[in-house]
């Protein structure tokens, strides 16, 4: 097994084009370039629309690139067919997004467990692992056998978080995993992520939290550098 | 990792089906790979359904390959005879329709429904076949004490769970899906994507799924394919599809979906 070579963009290029609003062309990124490295944690930034989270999910692959290249770990996302991703997200590239999408009625406990289970990891270990981090991000026990469709924003991010970190993926995307928290539980989610530098993993984050953004963070990239010059 | 991975499991190329001079579905090309769920969306009369009935050997495809990983290796299923064909039906295939009263025998009995299947691919000892019947109600959450009952006297619900576990009784490594949601009601529908997605991952199953609900396949499918008029538009990873759809119709389509 080769050694894990972290996250590497160059030349990245994105715009969307409307096709129903008279084919209205919005360019949204020029020349995008960053590069993070094993155990090592980079902050984006820039105002609210500069293209943020639009680099974070060209980077997970929900959103297609039109020029340059993403290497994670070696495995161009730009260029690499659905498969290829499907493997990379399954083992090596984590996203903890804004937004918790399941299955209805699945219990919490399972949901955070799911990643470690698609890696074929027992059933009573992967809940074990999911039971911990539920019990360090303060998710009351009597919640982990409902599902999470039902609670709070806090929780729900929670146990976002949780399932984020389920699996030691050695890359990861955050986008504003501090967002709504309180402080006992940005504490947590702030050491999750020193604990994954820790062990190597490259981790890309956003986070209007300067405070949670100082601590973690060893550099941090401004995509206005990467907005389309309005001509 | 062995080399069998690297195989797609089902091979399409150029597949075409026409009714008369009107288009069923045309020049279709893809490739599944084991373990993959792939979606087909589209409106009412897009194809999609005269597509899966031509991969399942329902139809008669005008034109193109099917190649399909036999335990022989591949083989194109459009050359087939019949009984080669009717057996890939029984052992490697399960198709579960929209309506579960096509794909379930009503006048039989619940266990017999899914014993039959395990019949027909040999066993013969019956305490044997109630046994895993029992399991496989069980599996689909329905009570080892409804194992007599006739599926008419199941919901809707039921009845569909049943036809699940009648199709997937005999370990089948491709399951053919055609709207397996439709019209059941939301809280029954959670319920059959959770079971569907756990068996998928625990058989290993590779599935392809035509529906046109887009959460369905949000949360069962890898891929996605998305058909107009017999065409596909725009194929790729699901959550690419459905986030940045690059094809006028399937922006009109996301676009579409009510909010809840």
């Amino acid at each position: 097994m080769t050694t894990f070579s972290g996250i590497q963009v160059a030349g990245l290029g994105k715009s969307f084009t409307l096709h129903n609003q008279g084919g209205t062309v919005i360019p949204v990124m020029v020349d995008g370039a960053l590069s993070v490295g094993p155990g090592e944690c980079v902050g984006l930034v820039g105002a609210s629309g500069a293209g943020k989270s639009t680099l974070m999910r060209m980077i997970w692959g929900n959103y297609l690139a039109q020029a340059g290249s993403i290497l994670v770990d070696g495995v161009d996302v730009a260029q690499a067919a659905p498969r290829q991703i499907i493997a990379l997200r399954r083992l090596t590239l984590g996203y903890v997004s804004q937004f918790l999408r399941v299955v209805p009625r699945v219990p919490t406990l399972d949901v955070v467990a799911e990643p470690l289970r698609v890696l074929g990891v027992p059933e009573d270990q992967a809940r074990a692992r999911a039971a911990t981090l539920l019990a360090r991000l303060n998710i009351p026990e009597r919640l982990w056998s409902l599902s999470p469709t039902t609670f709070s924003g806090g929780e729900q991010q929670r146990v976002n978080i949780a399932r984020g970190f389920a699996h030691a993926y050695p890359a990861l995307l955050l986008d504003e995993p501090t967002a709504s928290l309180d402080a006992a539980n940005r504490e947590v989610v702030l050491s999750l992520i020193e604990e994954a530098k820790a062990r190597g993993a490259a981790i890309l984050g956003i986070f209007h939290d300067e405070g949670a953004r100082n601590r973690v963070c060893d550099r941090v990239v401004d995509v206005t550098a990467f907005t389309p010059k309005a001509a | 990792m062995d080399g069998s991975f690297d195989l797609p499991l089902l091979a399409v190329r150029g597949g075409s089906k026409s009714y008369g001079g009107r288009i069923g579905c045309a020049d279709v090309s893809f490739d599944l790979y084991p373990g993959e769920v792939l979606g087909i969306v589209g409106e009412s009369g897009s194809g999609k359904s005269t597509l899966l009935s031509c991969l399942a050997g329902h139809l008669a495809p005008d034109t193109g390959e099917i190649i399909f990983q036999t335990a022989q290796g591949p083989r194109d299923t459009r050359t087939m005879s019949e009984p080669e064909r009717r057996r890939l039906a029984r052992t490697d295939w399960a198709f579960v329709h929209q309506n579960p009263r096509d794909g379930l025998r009503m006048g039989v009995s619940a266990g017999g429904n899914v014993g039959e299947r395990l019949m027909a691919v040999g066993a013969r000892h019956y305490g044997d076949i109630r046994a895993k019947a029992i399991d496989w109600l069980g599996r689909v959450e329905i009570d080892a004490d409804r194992i007599d009952d006739r599926p008419s006297a199941f919901s809707g619900g039921m009845q569909q769970r049943l036809q699940i576990a009648r199709n997937l009784v005999t370990g089948p490594r491709l399951v053919f899906m055609d709207e397996p949601t439709g019209g059941l009601d939301v809280s029954v529908q959670a319920r059959l994507l959770d079971l569907l997605r756990g068996l998928v991952r625990e058989m290993g199953l590779s599935a392809i799924i035509v529906t046109h609900d887009l959460a369905v396949v949000r949360l069962l499918a890898d891929r996605l394919m998305v058909m107009k008029s017999g065409h596909v538009v725009e194929q790729g990873l699901t959550d690419q599809v459905l986030d940045d759809p690059q094809h006028g119709y399937t922006q009109l389509l996301v676009s579409s979906v009510l909010q809840v």
